[in-house]
């Protein structure tokens, strides 16, 4: 009888332990202090660089408007409504919001320490600023909420350990690290559906966001062959071959299709 | 501070408010019948030097008249209730002329969707709007009830209107505004973190005022 | 005496070796020690949930605004002092976690079944004392891994109480991770604990009873505790059932209440509740019985329609078995199901209605000794009926649309829990304390604390009564959010001024059941008067109880006033007459070792 109680105990214990989890762990980092943009490899601001444009062929999709009635303290924010951040397209096609990293090519066995400064993410206006980034692996995101109503940061990730976390009221700070290389991570708020993250998680420096007028640029390359890759949340992901020499600039441009 | 229910919103709310104060009336009976009882029994039969408690072990009488009491009131009460239960929540009770219109509830907001020109639901023109029922007054309107995720409830206080929302079920819910201008929706069944947000509004609008918004958002309104 | 080691005969000495500390007060297979151990270990879990109800009043009262000791919590659970959304809803989960599972159930039958069982039919221990040994210490252990959840990564379960799924199958959706499983497994273990228990408080009643304790002439608390034994052992399993495919659910990939892969999400709330309405009767039918002996006790008079309270727990009793789709009448299930649960839920007001009355009956024309057992009966006796009035409203239907999972639903927990099952414990400790510890509680802090207790506790949960009706939804981080509630929001400010009184006076009584423990007045052996069997035993309770003898009884247990006593009040069944003769020996005696 006894036995047979421990078996069965020991048995759901069992089942509990040795069930589906996951790989990697969120630790809570303390807020950086440090304001100043250095990124940490002293390799980083020597060597080769890769720049170029992101542009797109065909019609952009429309970005539907957002109607924020419901949520009158942040609808205030707004003089015109605000939209969709889909796809956010410049002058001549260029593509915002791309993000671009080296995806093959880094030597196998280099480590790159993560910076001490943290990314901060911040809510403003029902909406999350900004909308895609990059982070490294270990480094912190600082999640803020500045407006006065109730966003919850869920992060949908495979590769990392989700997780959901609430900031009730304005002035609320989180921090999250993300422990695997990912691209890419959704942040989401569940209150408002229409906010969502994208955050592409690296092992290394080598990654950037195309700006408004599509451009992007990775520096410190050491000399090698690489593979760069762009992902957009719409429209898929495009890559391209690099060689770098010594501290050239190379150019790659890459053209998505509309979708 | 409000002492009472909220004011009547819909049809449903005559029937169940009148039914809560029948209940209040006749469980107050009962309360103030058993609460000065005690009261009085305590002062009155308060232990004094001399006295002696009565010994019985009981009255069939009384039991016979305190059971069939409250049994034939209880009886009572659940004929009447049983009568507006199925007016309320019974398939067949749905008028045939009700609007449908599509709730479907998510983590943490509701999703409103209005047939489009078809007049069907779960069409491709249909139109979904967060968190804003829009409805005419004076017309009775279907809800069919939906969840993304976990159970939510769909809870409009003055309308004297509940329904869980559960995944995996499609559930109808009607009733029939009786006055035009703006109500809140709550979630009434805890679904997470974000429950107590899943705040949406009713806009009870006069025929006129309905006609035109559904054109507006068939002309493209906003996401 | 002054400690609470028992006396033992010596008659009895030459059944045991002497037993070590450990043997004696630790690993005890005496239903008097494991009565007193569920006590203390109940008790603390009662402080441990009130503890949680204090923060849930801070956030309701005060939405947003910092706690005072916030700080003490981990950021996942409070951010700058602020309760998290996330962490509120474990607060109101694990709340009613802990008062349900490890305060009210144990602290009723944990304690008194085990405690009073074989004191009340003059058995010298329960049927299987070993299993009793186990039932205790499988309910701790349930406490603790329920305790566990709050140390987890991700924190404790937050799908409220009833664990609705498929929120609490989902963790991707609920949050709560490695707790929800802890919580299957203890729900499995204290399952585990209450069954073994139940069996044996069925057994000793059958099996153990002394020669002239005939089943009518058991005490009201025996037999309330018996039918209480026999819902036990047949509707938790049920819930051990239902956590374990919930676990399995969120382990092993199976899909029983998650509609995304075939499952169904009402199936966890038929199961739950199947269990969860026998559940509610198991948390009041023992304080009914113990109020009836208290109440008959302190009228001098014996209690009013004996036969009618015991087919009225009889009638609660097995209605409590076709109500339990009333907790559903708006998840969805059929509306005509709705209609037949309705028709039982109203019946079963009738046979509660009927133990008032005879309650009331029972102190008509008695001689009342307002003790402080007895303020504690008569307080439970108000307040049970209001929680009882205010089940019709949610019981009728259409009524039930407004008000269900509204704060009206929690005045009408409270009132049948805190009002119902916490006064009737708060009359059952200090009637029962000196049969445990030799000692008496302190009476004039006693009143005081009842009457602190009843003003602050209707303070609190009355007023929960109109805010419900004005639409308050329950398990809401802050009412504020909706326009419609916010001119309630003073009354939920003055709600929780009147809970944190609340819990400020029950200080008064945790201190005196502590300090009466070594500096209590030395009880004489029947401080009360009463006729049950354990007042013809020293105080406290010896080891075998009347080992090796076995008491006889004359008669009924509440034959006070009766004209044989003469100018006594009252007349123990234990007490022969020159007109009695002696009853016809038990073919199975004595219970125990």
């Amino acid at each position: 009888m006894t036995g047979r109680i421990f078996s069965v105990v020991g048995g759901m214990f069992l089942l509990t332990v040795c069930s589906k989890g996951d790989n990697s762990h969120v630790q809570a980092a303390p807020p950086a202090v440090d304001p100043a943009p250095a990124s940490a490899t002293a390799a980083a601001t020597a060597g080769g660089t890769i720049s170029g444009k992101i542009k797109f062929t065909g019609t952009a999709p429309r970005n539907p408007a957002i109607d924020m009635s419901e949520e009158a303290a942040c609808k205030s924010k707004y003089t015109t409504p605000p939209t969709e951040e889909n796809v956010v397209a410049g002058p001549a096609n260029a593509l915002a919001n791309v993000f671009v990293y080296v995806s093959a090519g880094v030597p196998a066995g280099q480590t790159f320490p993560a910076p001490a400064t943290p990314v901060v993410l911040d809510q403003s206006g029902c909406r999350y600023h900004p909308h895609v980034f990059g982070v490294m692996v270990g480094q912190s995101v600082e999640i803020r909420n500045s407006d006065p109503v109730l966003h919850n940061i869920k992060a949908v990730a495979k590769k990392n350990r989700p997780f959901n976390v609430s900031q009730p009221s304005a002035g609320m700070k989180t921090t999250r690290t993300f422990t695997a290389p990912e691209v890419t991570v959704n942040l989401q708020c569940n209150v408002h559906g229409w906010m969502h993250a994208w955050v592409g998680v690296r092992p290394d420096p080598f990654y950037a966001v195309s700006g408004p007028d599509g451009s992007f640029s990775i520096t410190g390359l050491p000399p090698g062959t690489y593979t760069i890759e762009a992902w957009h949340e719409k429209f898929g992901t495009q890559t391209a071959t690099v060689t770098i020499a010594g501290t050239e600039t190379k150019t790659a441009n890459l053209t998505f299709a509309a979708r | 501070m409000r002492w009472w229910l909220p004011d009547a919103g819909s049809t449903f709310a005559g029937p169940i408010d009148t039914m809560f104060l029948v209940i209040l009336i006749l469980t107050g009976i009962a309360l103030v019948i058993v609460e000065v009882g005690v009261v009085a029994f305590v002062i009155r039969y308060r232990a004094r030097p001399g006295r002696k408690a009565f010994y019985t072990h009981g009255s069939t009488r009384a039991e016979v008249i305190w059971t069939a009491i409250p049994a034939v009131t209880m009886v009572a009460l659940g004929l009447v209730s049983n009568h507006y239960w199925v007016m309320m929540k019974d398939k067949e009770s749905v008028p045939p002329n009700a609007i449908p219109i599509g709730v479907h509830g998510k983590q943490f907001e509701w999703q409103v969707s209005y047939v489009g020109a078809d007049g069907k639901l779960g069409t491709d023109d249909d139109v979904t709007v967060r968190n804003q029922l829009h409805i005419p007054v004076n017309q009775p309107v279907a809800i069919e009830l939906t969840s993304e995720d976990v159970i939510h409830s769909f809870f409009v206080p003055e309308f004297r209107v509940k329904q869980d929302a559960v995944p995996g079920m499609h559930i109808t819910a009607w009733f029939q505004a009786t006055k035009t201008g703006e109500f809140e929706i709550g979630c009434a069944e805890l679904c997470g973190m974000g429950h107590y947000k899943m705040r949406a509004r009713v806009f009870v609008h006069t025929p006129d005022e309905y006609t035109a918004w559904l054109a507006q958002q068939a002309a493209g309104g906003s996401e | 005496m002054s400690t609470v080691a028992p006396v033992r005969s010596e008659a009895h000495d030459t059944h045991h070796a002497p037993m070590s500390f450990w043997q004696k007060y630790i690993f005890s297979t005496d239903h008097k020690i494991i009565g007193i151990q569920f006590l203390f270990v109940s008790l603390f879990f009662l402080l441990v949930g009130g503890l949680l109800a204090m923060q849930i009043r801070w956030q309701l009262g005060f939405p947003g605004k910092p706690m005072p000791g916030g700080g003490i919590l981990p950021e996942s659970m409070i951010s700058g002092g602020v309760i998290l959304p996330e962490y509120y809803i474990q607060l109101v989960t694990m709340h009613g976690t802990f008062m349900v599972f490890f305060a009210i159930m144990p602290l009723l039958v944990g304690v008194y079944a085990n405690f009073l069982i074989p004191l009340k039919l003059g058995a010298h221990d329960m049927a299987f004392p070993r299993i009793n040994m186990w039932s205790f210490w499988l309910a701790l252990l349930a406490g603790l891994i329920m305790v566990a959840g709050f140390f987890v990564p991700d924190g404790a379960p937050r799908a409220g109480w009833t664990m609705y799924a498929p929120l609490s199958a989902r963790p991707d959706l609920s949050g709560a991770t490695y707790s929800q499983q802890l919580w299957s497994i203890s729900i499995v273990v204290l399952g585990l604990s209450s069954v073994m228990g139940s069996v044996n408080y069925i057994t000793t009643i059958i099996n153990h009873r002394a020669p002239g304790m005939s089943f009518f002439r058991m005490p009201l608390s025996v037999w309330s505790l018996f039918i209480t034994a026999i819902l036990a052992v047949l509707a938790l399993p049920v819930l051990q059932g239902a956590a374990i495919m919930l676990l399995f659910d969120q382990t092993i990939g199976t899909h029983f209440f998650d509609p995304v892969a075939g499952g169904q999400a009402l199936l966890w709330q038929h199961l739950f509740w199947f269990f969860g309405h026998p559940e509610v009767y198991i948390l009041i039918l023992p304080a009914m019985g113990m109020v009836s002996d208290i109440v008959a006790n302190g009228s001098r008079k014996p209690i009013f329609g004996y036969y009618s309270m015991v087919f009225a727990m009889i009638g609660i009793a097995f209605l409590g078995w076709i109500v339990w789709g009333h907790h559903m009448f708006m998840s969805g299930m059929n509306p005509t199901l709705g209609s037949t649960f309705m028709v039982s839920t109203l019946l079963i007001a009738v046979p509660s209605a009927v133990k008032v009355f005879n309650w009331l009956g029972t102190m008509w024309r008695g001689n009342l000794h307002l003790h402080v057992p007895m303020l504690n009966a008569i307080g439970f006796v108000s307040m049970f009926t209001i929680g009882g009035l205010s089940g019709i409203f949610m019981a009728a239907t259409p009524v039930d649309i407004p008000i269900h999972d509204t704060q009206f639903i929690v005045a009408h927990i409270h009132y049948v829990l805190f009002g119902g099952s916490l006064f009737a414990l708060f009359a059952a400790i200090p009637f029962w304390y000196p049969k445990m510890f030799g000692r008496l509680m302190d009476e004039r802090i006693g009143k005081i604390h009842f009457w602190l207790t009843f003003i602050t506790y209707n303070l609190t949960f009355f007023p929960m009564h109109i805010i419900g009706m004005g639409g308050q939804m329950r398990r809401i981080y802050d009412p504020t959010i909706y326009d419609f509630l916010k001119p309630q929001q003073p009354m939920n400010e003055f709600i929780s001024y009147s809970a944190f009184a609340l819990f400020a006076v029950q200080f008064l009584f945790m201190f005196n059941f502590l300090w009466s423990l070594k500096k209590g007045k030395v009880a004489p052996q029947n401080p009360w008067n009463d006729n049950g069997l354990e007042w013809s035993l020293p105080n406290p309770a010896p080891h075998g109880n009347w080992a090796p003898k076995t008491p006889n009884v004359y008669r009924g247990p509440y034959e006070f006033s009766a004209p044989e006593a003469g100018d006594a009040d009252f007349l123990p069944q234990t007490k022969k007459l020159p007109t009695d003769r002696d009853p016809v020996p038990a073919s199975i005696s004595g219970g125990g070792h």
